[in-house]
């Protein structure tokens, strides 16, 4: 399965509170000290709730 | 592309002071997103809020801001509709701020029927100065100033804005991300007072005292108490116990202030 969008995180915005990693449908991201990040870039359906979510401003969903 | 919030914030601003997981973010994204939709100007658009976390979004948001006294903000921004009427007035803060503090403006404002937005952030507590309990920490919870839980019934600020008088009244949870935007983007376009009241997550000075592990808990509670208004017309009473409805839970359409306050004037000067 290709992804359906590129992931872009700010990593000085993220403040690791994972409300990201938890309510990904497909599992695309995970917790790496503190910080997101993209694990399974693969599987990104490009459901954009990463984004909406994150109250950081630190994910980008560019949809490809 | 990626959504665009950057363009409504204030260059430099970001990362933001908010504590890790906190839902005030999530409700500011939804904010900028419905002031877009609205197709809203900066130059036509003050935000006004009083003091406490939530209250600290003005500060972020690159529009005619302008942050107030303690529980203020509804009487700053009635100020401000009244001196220039076809200004969008949007006001923000939180349940300690709005309804506690600074609930006879709120109330009153309310009553008024005043072309406003108010997004009232709801986080159970007040955060900002260290957790005491506030007018919306439900009974038996514990805070920094009720250690053995909380005696006081709470309010339901959906109820109590529907009962003021406010014309348009709505509710969300950080969780339902998608809706916050619409909603508040209603209450814009609604001609009078909206409400829109969001149920927000305050992980460092709520979630800690009780018992939720982390965030994500939070979280996972606002998704599991919001029942759809449409929903729970199916539903009994039992299945509706400790739920909160979410939706749009009240529209009227009743006479605004300032056009009132103008066809006075209206009508003394003609005389």
């Amino acid at each position: 399965m290709s992804a359906k969008a590129e992931i872009e995180i700010i990593e000085a915005y993220c403040k690791g509170c994972s409300i990201c990693v938890e309510f990904c449908p497909t599992k695309v991201l995970e917790m790496d000290a503190f910080v997101v990040k993209v694990a399974n870039a693969d599987a990104c359906i490009a459901c954009n709730q990463c984004e909406l979510r994150c109250p950081d401003f630190a994910i980008k969903v560019h949809k490809l | 592309m990626a959504y665009d919030y950057e363009k409504s914030i204030r260059p430099g601003k970001l990362p933001h002071i908010w504590c890790p997981g906190c839902g005030h973010g999530i409700v500011m994204k939804g904010l900028i997103r419905a002031m877009d939709a609205c197709g809203l100007e900066k130059k036509n658009t003050a935000i006004v809020s009083g003091i406490g976390c939530a209250s600290r979004m003005p500060g972020y948001l690159d529009f005619n801001t302008l942050h107030t006294a303690h529980g203020r903000a509804a009487a700053f921004a009635t100020g401000i509709k009244m001196a220039k009427p076809e200004m969008t007035v949007i006001c923000c803060g939180g349940d300690g701020d709005g309804a506690a503090i600074g609930g006879n403006h709120f109330i009153h404002a309310c009553r008024r029927n005043i072309d406003m937005t108010y997004v009232l952030m709801n986080n159970y507590i007040y955060g900002m100065t260290g957790g005491q309990f506030s007018s919306s920490t439900p009974t038996g919870h514990l805070a920094s100033t009720t250690p053995y839980g909380n005696p006081d019934p709470c309010f339901d600020l959906a109820k109590l804005a529907i009962g003021a008088g406010a014309t348009f009244v709505a509710r969300t949870t950080a969780f339902h991300a998608n809706q916050i935007d619409k909603l508040i983007a209603e209450g814009i376009k609604h001609k009078g007072m909206a409400i829109i009241e969001v149920l927000d997550d305050c992980p460092t000075t709520y979630g800690r005292r009780n018992k939720f592990r982390s965030v994500v808990d939070m979280m996972k509670r606002l998704k599991e108490i919001a029942v759809p208004v449409t929903a729970a017309a199916k539903m009994t009473p039992e299945q509706l116990e400790g739920k909160t409805l979410t939706g749009v839970l009240h529209k009227e359409d009743r006479p605004e202030y300032c056009e009132s306050y103008a066809k006075i004037i209206a009508r003394v000067q003609g005389a």
